[in-house]
């Protein structure tokens, strides 16, 4: 059993931290639908946590629980040992959780690098007033900013775009661009919602080795929902399973994937 | 050659680097992109952070006489690996960083290299994976530490921190840097690259400073080149002319090199540097001009009528101003207008707008390519050169640039053409030895110093240009004895944008028959233009409307070629467009991109037979190799059409 305070080693020899963020009881209804039923976990700090489940599990709602975008009627979010208030979602943001969304949400006229730039919207400390004269702490503020937008734009290999209209990149691109400006927010907690969602094999490829990389290079905490049970089971150090808004599994990748109640929800049972 | 103290001080790559540390140790010396942001370092910067390196490898135990591979994409880091092995006596091994691992366990193996430099964890993984069947290899060190935080660290080190290990050192290994450097001389091996060979095991071509040093010199002279050129580096590093550009007459003529950011932003790199000095082989030239005409069709009827107009225009008298013949005053006015409206925004936006000296190698390039960059008032040449004469045999001076022929000798170059009509050159710049290799050696370079090219040609008695019109062991003869030369054909059918590749046979056969490669960019734009729908590179490949144009071309072709007497028999009679783009991960291409005819042939044996059985159609499997090195296959059934042909070459009876 895991201790709340102490953190473990993974099988590729990478210290995970204490808690990050911990779900208590969490129970979310929509009028008479019951999305989420009594489900607690934990996310702990440098760790990729992958939230799992057939279509209509709950898994988005659960994400947009973890983001703040949903209030749920029963139980606790504590985030980094402190219960977390109701929150506007920029509260959330500033709080250090950046997500990528399923259905790909960048303003589409913008380049690339002005995208990526709203990523560090948080960070910005100068007044309205300067940055429009573009005086004072404006401009050092300003090129601080570039310079670690260049390096996440490096980073995700996507110089070659920079300048690009988003609108007119392709969907795999799209999906990185999004990637990007999370990044730029320097998260704490990254929240990637189905982030191979429509790719093929070689995109998948090369999303996972990006998320790999993230959580590598930077020790971002990173939880993520997806549909592709082979990506998931690389990737993540322990996944949570979910199925009719009920957690059915907690574990190991492994542990996940020799429980009964998991091969029985993805592959289906007889009801006889 | 007599070494003294003042022509020793030049004899190497390092002396050169100290001289122009000296000299112009302000100037810019290397350029990089990165964070969006050209960084430069001057010569002065260069030469300690070489030092740095060459103090750190001293550190590693690197010996004179070891070998080191240099893996990875143009990076300043990279070519100052170079010199830094040099400095400290070793011979720097270049190898294609686009080789799968088998390729490189070979040359790691057949040189023996117990260093390797290599640029990114990709590369690295490469070299890990074979690791356990190299001898001597030793150490590795990489540039791009991404991802390599869980390595094993043993045998891996971090190039900035072989730097400041270097640097920390350098009290007690400077003297022996110095002593090291100053034993360099002509004869001292300058860099060893490995010819990606059309047949059989790579060859690692020994070049010694005297060869790369005395060649940059003459080079540099025959096309004035200062300190002020300019170069963008993209072309492999593993490649010679990389080598002789970014390095040889770089170092010798103290200009800058410039490193593009990513392969991916080549294009923009290449605008934003605007080169004077630039080199490409005539694939690259073809796309731009396929981009450009592409882009051309999608634009309003105003802009397409007065691209239209100003090109006519360019084409007529463009080539003639370009090489000072005389033009009259009322078509020079037109020109300027054309310069104005035209030429110079699409030079700009092609990066083009301060080529001074251009070159384009490697294969031939279709005149009608060659002729529009020309008469956009670009100064296109052609040169013609092999890894073994470190680069240049022939090249066309100023004024005197046709687009078939490859010039004249290069300035030290001797050519000589022997009965068979193969082409033998003599050169400072002739190569040592062929690595471990005294039989190859042998059978290439005689006792006098002439080298066989393995080329055919001949010498134009009118102007002295030197034409080439095939591989020497690939011209042959047909069933009934008439002059089989397939590069003549295929090079005129690679003319055409549609076509990317062709592949002629008819060595021994009474009749000549090809395999088509469509160009998928060319071929993809068209089919959209005219709501041709397709799903996959083979369906569009298979499409009737694809074939009907690729038949057209190939009729052109045939009506061409009939007009050449000793060529007339090499008309295509049958020909079949491939399901799969020749590619270099199956072997069926170099990695320089030259077709490798053995290996076509066996694996393609049924469709041959096909094109000579009178089928009209084939069904095959056939393996591909994907990037990452796995195995997959793919079946199709092929159409197999019949060419028209011209009188005179008529098939003969079969039987």
């Amino acid at each position: 059993m895991l201790d709340a305070s102490e953190g473990y080693t993974t099988a590729d020899g990478r210290k995970i931290g204490g808690v990050l963020m911990e779900m208590q009881n969490i129970t979310l209804r929509f009028g008479g639908v019951v999305a989420i039923k009594d489900i607690s976990f934990d996310i702990r700090e440098g760790e990729i946590r992958a939230i799992i489940g057939p279509n209509g599990a709950g898994k988005s709602s659960m994400l947009n629980v973890i983001s703040g975008f949903y209030r749920p009627q029963e139980g606790a979010v504590i985030y980094k040992g402190r219960k977390r208030p109701a929150m506007k979602p920029y509260q959330v943001a500033q709080q250090g959780i950046a997500r990528t969304f399923q259905n790909i949400a960048l303003f589409e006229g913008m380049s690339v690098l002005d995208n990526v730039m709203t990523g560090r919207l948080t960070h910005m400390k100068s007044s309205l007033f300067s940055q429009a004269l573009w005086w004072g702490k404006a401009e050092a503020e300003e090129i601080a900013n570039r310079e670690l937008v260049e390096r996440v734009i490096d980073f995700l290999e996507i110089q070659h775009i920079r300048k690009t209209p988003v609108g007119r990149l392709p969907y795999g691109l799209k999906k990185r661009v999004e990637l990007a400006r999370a990044l730029a927010a320097e998260p704490s907690l990254l929240l990637l919602d189905e982030p191979m969602a429509g790719m093929n094999v070689e995109e998948k490829e090369d999303m996972s080795r990006f998320i790999l990389d993230v959580n590598d290079e930077f020790g971002t905490t990173i939880a993520l929902i997806e549909h592709d049970m082979g990506v998931v089971m690389d990737l993540s150090d322990r996944v949570v399973v979910m199925d009719y808004g009920k957690k059915i599994g907690d574990g190991t990748p492994d542990e996940v994937r020799n429980n009964q109640d998991v091969i029985d929800a993805y592959l289906g049972v007889s009801h006889d | 050659m007599e070494k003294t103290a003042s022509s020793g001080a030049l004899e190497s790559v390092p002396a050169l680097l100290l001289r122009n540390a000296a000299e112009r140790g302000a100037r810019p010396a290397f350029r990089e992109k990165e964070f969006g942001i050209w960084q430069s370092w001057t010569w002065a910067e260069t030469e300690k952070e070489v030092e740095a390196l060459a103090l750190g490898l001293i550190n590693l135990g690197v010996k004179p006489g070891d070998f080191v591979a240099i893996i990875g994409r143009n990076r300043p880091y990279l070519y100052w690996s170079f010199v830094a092995v040099q400095s400290v006596g070793a011979v720097p091994v270049p190898l294609y960083q686009d080789a799968v691992a088998e390729e490189m366990a070979y040359v790691l193996e057949h040189c023996g290299a117990r260093f390797v430099i290599a640029g990114d964890q990709e590369q690295v993984d490469k070299v890990i994976d074979v690791q356990d069947r190299l001898h001597q290899f030793e150490h590795m060190i990489y540039l791009d530490p991404r991802g390599m935080r869980k390595y094993d660290h043993s045998r891996l080190h971090d190039f900035r921190h072989v730097q400041e290990q270097g640097r920390a050192a350098y009290d007690e290994f400077m003297p022996e840097l110095v002593r090291r450097r100053a034993a360099l001389g002509y004869d001292d091996i300058c860099v060893m690259l490995y010819t990606s060979g059309t047949t059989g095991r790579p060859k690692g071509v020994v070049l010694s400073n005297r060869n790369i040093l005395i060649t940059s010199e003459n080079s540099a002279a025959f096309d004035h080149l200062t300190e002020n050129e300019e170069v963008l580096a993209y072309l492999p590093m593993a490649w010679v002319g990389d080598f002789i550009f970014s390095i040889g007459q770089a170092f010798y003529a103290g200009f800058c090199v410039n490193c593009p950011e990513s392969p991916d932003t080549m294009m923009t790199d290449l605008r934003e540097i605007g080169p004077t000095y630039y080199f490409a082989p005539p694939r690259v030239f073809e796309t731009l001009l396929t981009n450009v005409m592409i882009r051309m069709e999608d634009a309003g009827r105003f802009k397409r009528w007065l691209f239209k107009v100003c090109m006519d225009h360019a084409r007529k008298v463009g080539p003639d101003i370009l090489d000072g013949k005389p033009v009259g005053a009322w078509d020079r006015f037109k020109y300027a207008l054309g310069e104005l409206l035209i030429y110079g925004p699409l030079k700009n936006t092609l990066g083009f707008s301060r080529v001074r000296v251009g070159y384009t190698a490697g294969e031939a390039i279709g005149p009608e390519i060659f002729d529009f960059y020309r008469s956009l008032g670009i100064n296109l040449k052609q040169l013609y050169g092999q890894t073994e004469a470190s680069v240049f045999i022939t090249q066309q001076p100023d004024g005197e640039v046709r687009s078939d022929t490859v010039g004249v000798a290069s300035p030290g170059v001797e050519i000589r053409i022997a009965e068979n009509g193969e082409v033998f050159y003599r050169s400072p710049g002739v190569f040592v030895e062929y690595f471990k290799n005294p039989e190859s050696t042998a059978d290439t370079k005689d006792p006098d110093g002439w080298v066989a090219t393995g080329d055919a040609g001949f010498i134009e008695e009118a102007t002295g240009h030197l034409r080439i019109i095939d591989r020497a062991k690939d011209v042959g003869k047909m069933a009934d004895g008439r002059l089989f030369a397939p590069k003549y054909v295929e090079n005129k059918l690679k003319f055409y944008p549609n076509i990317l590749e062709a592949v002629v046979f008819g060595a021994g056969r009474e009749m000549c028959t090809a395999f088509i490669n469509i160009d998928l960019t060319a071929v993809g734009n068209w089919a959209e233009r005219n709501n041709i729908a397709y799903a996959s590179y083979q369906e569009l490949a298979g499409h009737p409307e694809v074939y009907a144009m690729i038949e057209r071309h190939v009729a052109e072709v045939n009506e061409s070629v009939a007009k050449d007497e000793m060529l007339s028999g090499c008309q295509i009679h049958r020909f079949l467009i491939l399901h799969k783009e020749l590619d270099a991960d199956d072997g069926e291409l170099t990695r320089t991109r030259k077709v490798r005819r053995r290996i076509i042939e066996e694996k393609y044996a049924d469709l041959i037979a096909a094109l000579y059985d009178g089928s009209t159609e084939i069904f095959t499997r056939t393996e591909v190799t994907y990037e990452d090195g796995r195995k997959g296959e793919i079946s199709a059934t092929l159409e197999i059409r019949d060419a028209k042909v011209v009188g005179g070459g008529e098939r003969m009876a079969a039987e």
